[in-house]
């Protein structure tokens, strides 16, 4: 299968190899004109950043003062989160400024992150984010 | 960067962070191109070029600047692509006062606001107006100040009313750009570069002669930089000056020209042009302001003004093509397109402000997707606790990274300054899945959108981002169905609607469509756009980001273009999607000269076809298709219209490239030096010691070390600066859990020279503690020559490298200090970018004390310098200058 490292923007070429739904291999795409199969020491690990063994594939939760993490469900950690969300907008939200003009905004939920992220995921995030009013969406391009 | 004759890498380490990139400099190298690397570390892009240039870490405006004086002086500059192509003949308003009249200040600048008024700095006008003045677009004073502010524009920039310009064709008056150019950078010579940034004369000559030789009609030189110049408090005045020199030397729009941001991240240039940012909307439009943009049509005018020349003119069909993009039906003439579901910024609402809300237990819930900012971003005691204060924190990343483990192992429960028991911040770890889980496109550092398809599905419970926020987004809409409240409106009434697979992920493609746009109307309704000039303000087209229009042309995704790179010419065009319009080379344009053909053959590139009455070349053409070269429409039409045959640069106001700007920027038209918040070095250009504008943040968590000739500058006498190895990507998420990069890369060091390890009693492969105004951290001693101490004003500068890629935590193969807590928060204030390339510190040997013993330490230095908020935060250096 045809992709692009992740790592920094020069957009290498890799080549993803498959054996059992589990990925093998990842090596340079020789067809790419920018990287002409080629891959820096990061880009040939890459293997690793989807099969290694510290990699979190469960959801995990840490109530207020506790010490130690927790699981919990995916469903049920989206609904929290969703919870979350709508309460902090509604409790900081700002429709004025002391002008009387328009803000409809919270200024209590932000975001960070991006960069590493899919187009279209970063539409996504900020349609959804600037319809809910958080203008604190950011990423490493500020950095 | 093949094509290039010669290539300068200054502010960045090319070979090492983008070794593959790194390719077409040697390709161009063993062609015979020179490449000279400027940097204050030798490294392996220096030990590959032609030559390294060591540098005084921030002083890279007064080595630019007396290059462009050099090109000046020796009457070096491209004269016909100079006075055609850019604003060298326009001349500037009476009232404007150059830096050089006022001891490093330029006309306008209010201490009180630490704000420029930049109403002078705008072009003069026929019978005594400015540009600004006439009719209700007037704008002065507190207006004009308040508009000034950088996050308000997109790209372009603020608009001209118009593009009816005064000229001096002869570029004699005094009042003319060049003019101003040419005397505001006089005093910028090798000696002032020698004294300055610790080059000697010799070195400057090779250099300028190395770039002079290599520009003109046959040659071109391009500039490739990366953060080492933009995290400066004026780091958007570094890459101007860059701009500068290369218009100058007409370098621009060109084979082998250019100055090549060289970014960090796999798509951080999607993640701006489809922002994940406070102040932009898709496509380089501004989010609105209160007090700005109130309405559509404020908002419109100050983004384009449609008397103004090129394609901003048309920002009225990108903004209502992105409201009917989001809000479908419910954007209509009637409501001015749901303009009013748009939030409003009242001021910069950066990260580093963002953090600082959280400290004021204003921002109750935090989201970091694949972001680390307890290592990563400066100030990092700030940051975790800032984290701290929050009610509850998202993170989604592919590891259990330091920003979702403080509240246990981070930096301040070891010193005491937090106890887990105390910490009432929820914290919801959720996986995510990497690039090859999922389906969607990156823009890499070339504008070019490259499509990955999905290889395998995401294991356990992780998930993409499209995903998450899809459902996020879907499961409050769904809450909130019933809800009356107006504010809900702009999230019920929001387009959410994107076809899934059987494990619930949206199609990648779908949301492509949508960013690319489709008409509404008519016999091609429901069609996707084939390009940006198809979009329509009046509500007939769709688009969710307009640069990106045509990516989707005729229902194919051109992302996914994959023709073999052997199998294509060099623009390789059917090789994923560049935006604009697939073009590979902004601007392009202006490879051909005012005539229309090429400059030279060998450097041929677009020209003008007399016989199709069109432009043509190996590229997109980046200009009207059918306008000649001899056209001189009347500027007063605007928009695309009124571009003349020589104006090149289409997306400015008149259609020049800008040597000065009248406009846009905060902290002056033209780079000035200024020496950064900390520093050992005076300026010895002016009085005013840092620049003016910057954004500082007196604060008792915040504190600065004193500059040269203050007291307590010696507490603190050597500067830092902070970089990336090959091995390790940014705070390590994504390479610290990988065990192959994990043991080439396994500690934190410092770089240091043979001359101050012995100044110190530095022990090579020893302990050494740093210690700033912010925090001290330990670090391996790594002695080595490729670190040279400079002489610098009279004196040695030694300086520091730092790595920043480990960070405090137990989750990782490998851990260490985080080199970014060393830092302080000033800002660029044009971009609010932090200053994290150069900054004070002290060095000793041994490791850092532990527990409250560390913040004792740190206090005993504040103490010594005898440090307060005030410390290093004068807007203006010397008093009297302020009447």
């Amino acid at each position: 299968m045809q992709s692009v490292c992740p790592y920094c923007a020069v957009g290498c070429g890799q080549r993803v190899y498959v054996k059992d739904e589990k990925v093998i291999q990842i090596e340079g795409d020789p067809d790419s004109p920018i990287s002409r199969g080629r891959l820096c020491p990061k880009g040939s690990a890459s293997e690793q950043l989807v099969n290694s063994p510290g990699r979190q594939t469960k959801v995990l939760y840490r109530a207020p003062r506790s010490t130690e993490w927790e699981r919990l469900d995916l469903a049920t950690a989206v609904e929290m989160v969703a919870d979350r969300f709508i309460e902090t907008r509604r409790r900081t939200w700002q429709q004025e400024d002391d002008q009387g003009r328009l803000l409809r905004r919270t200024m209590g939920i932000a975001s960070l992150g991006g960069a590493t992220l899919d187009n279209e995921e970063n539409y996504l995030i900020k349609k959804l984010f600037t319809a809910a009013g958080a203008v604190q969406t950011e990423n490493q391009a500020r950095i | 960067m093949a094509n290039a004759d010669c290539i300068i890498i200054q502010g960045s380490n090319m070979a090492e962070c983008h070794p593959v990139g790194y390719q077409w400099v040697a390709e161009a190298k063993a062609r015979g191109a020179k490449v000279i690397h400027i940097d204050p570390r030798f490294t392996r892009t220096s030990a590959v070029s032609d030559k390294h240039i060591p540098i005084r870490a921030g002083s890279d405006v007064v080595l630019l600047g007396a290059l462009i004086n050099y090109v000046i002086t020796n009457d070096l500059w491209f004269k016909e692509y100079v006075g055609a192509y850019t604003n060298a003949a326009t001349l500037v308003h009476d009232d404007y006062r150059d830096a050089e009249d006022l001891g490093g200040l330029f006309s306008g600048f209010d201490p009180e606001k630490r704000a420029y008024d930049t109403s002078s700095w705008s072009y003069a006008e026929a019978e005594d107006g400015t540009i600004d003045d006439p009719g209700p677009g007037s704008e002065h004073g507190e207006d004009a100040t308040a508009r000034a502010a950088g996050h308000a524009y997109g790209s372009g920039g603020p608009p001209l009313e118009h593009a009816e310009v005064q000229r001096d064709d002869s570029l004699q008056d005094p009042r003319t750009v060049f003019q101003i150019v040419k005397r505001h950078y006089a005093r910028y010579t090798a000696e002032m570069v020698r004294d300055m940034c610790g080059i000697d004369v010799a070195d400057f000559e090779y250099l300028a002669r190395a770039i002079t030789e290599n520009s003109g009609r046959d040659r071109t030189t391009c500039f490739a930089y990366a953060v080492g110049w933009t995290q400066h408090s004026l780091g958007a005045q570094f890459i101007r000056a860059a701009a500068i020199l290369q218009l100058l030397l007409g370098n621009m729009g060109r084979p082998g020209g250019g100055i090549m941001a060289l970014r960090g991240h796999a798509s951080i240039q999607g993640s701006t042009d489809i922002p994940t940012l406070f102040n932009l909307l898709p496509g380089y439009l501004p989010m609105p302001s209160a007090g700005r943009h109130d309405s559509l049509g404020e908002y419109l005018e100050a983004v384009g003004s449609k008397q103004q020349k090129g394609y901003w003119a048309d920002a009225d069909a990108y903004t209502i093509s992105l409201l009917k993009a989001w809000w479908g039906d419910a954007a209509n003439e009637d409501n001015d397109w749901a303009y009013d579901y748009l939030p409003r910024l009242t001021g910069a609402h950066g990260t580093y402000e963002t953090v600082m809300g959280m400290l004021e237990d204003e921002v109750e819930g935090y989201f970091l997707l694949g972001q680390n900012p307890a290592v990563g971003s400066a100030h990092g005691r700030m940051q975790r606790l800032g984290m701290s204060h929050l009610k509850w924190l998202v993170v989604r990343d592919l590891n259990l990274i330091e920003s979702a483990t403080w509240w246990k192992d981070g930096p301040e429960i070891e010193s005491g300054e937090l106890r887990t028991e105390d910490i009432e911040t929820e914290v919801f770890f959720l996986p995510a899945a990497t690039h090859v889980e999922k389906a969607g496109s990156f823009t890499q550092t070339q504008r070019l959108l490259q499509w990955r398809h999905q290889a395998v599905a995401p294991p356990g419970e992780c998930q993409s981002e499209l995903q998450f926020f899809f459902e996020l987004g879907q499961r409050i809409r769904e809450k909130l169905a019933d809800s009356q409240d107006e504010r809900d409106r702009p999230l019920l009434d929001l387009t959410w609607d994107y076809p899934v697979d059987e494990h619930g992920d949206p199609d990648a493609e779908a949301v492509l469509a949508e960013i690319n746009g489709r008409h509404l109307a008519g016999p091609d309704a429901g069609e996707p756009l084939s390009a940006y000039t198809e979009l329509r303000a009046d509500g007939s087209t769709s688009a969710g980001c307009w640069i990106y229009t045509g990516v989707y042309a005729d229902g194919f995704n051109h992302a996914a273009n994959r023709k073999p790179g052997q199998e294509q010419g060099p623009a390789a065009s059917e090789w994923g999607w560049a935006w604009p319009a697939n073009r590979r080379i902004l601007y392009n344009r202006a490879s051909a000269d005012p005539a229309g053909k090429p400059w030279s053959e060998r450097k041929k590139y677009i020209w003008w076809d007399q016989e199709q009455g069109k432009w043509i070349g190996d590229d997109v053409p980046d200009f009207p298709l059918d306008r000649a070269p001899g056209s001189h429409p009347d500027p007063s039409v605007g928009g695309a219209a009124a571009l003349s045959g020589d104006d090149p640069f289409i997306m400015q106001a008149d259609g020049k490239g800008w040597l000065f700007a009248p406009k846009g920027l905060m902290d002056g038209p033209l780079p000035t030096h200024y020496e950064a918040q900390e520093s050992p070095v005076a300026n010895a250009l002016y009085p005013q010691q840092q620049s003016p504008a910057r954004l500082v943040f007196p604060r008792a968590d915040n504190l600065s070390a004193p500059s040269a000739g203050t007291p307590g500058a010696d507490v603190y006498p050597y500067v830092f600066t902070t970089y990336r190895l090959t091995e390790h990507h940014t705070a390590g998420g994504m390479s610290r859990w990988l065990p192959y990069l994990s043991e080439l890369q396994p500690e934190m060091f410092c770089e240091v020279s043979p001359e101050l390890a012995a100044e110190r009693g530095l022990e090579p492969y020893g302990w050494a503690t740093i210690i700033s105004p912010r925090s001290a951290i330990e670090a391996k001693v790594l002695v080595t020559d490729r670190m040279r101490p400079l002489a610098v004003g009279g004196h040695t500068v030694h300086q520091i490298g730092l790595p920043y890629h480990w960070g405090v935590g137990s989750n990782a193969v490998v851990s260490g200090d985080a080199a970014n807590d060393l830092l302080g928060v000033t800002l660029d204030p044009n971009v609010q970018i932090q200053e994290s390339k150069v900054a004070s510190c002290d060095i000793r040997p041994g490791r850092r004390p532990r527990g409250e013993q560390l913040l004792a330490l740190v206090a005993e230095y504040q103490a010594r310098a005898g440090l307060t908020t005030e410390t290093g935060n004068r807007a203006v250096t010397d008093p009297t200058m302020e009447d």
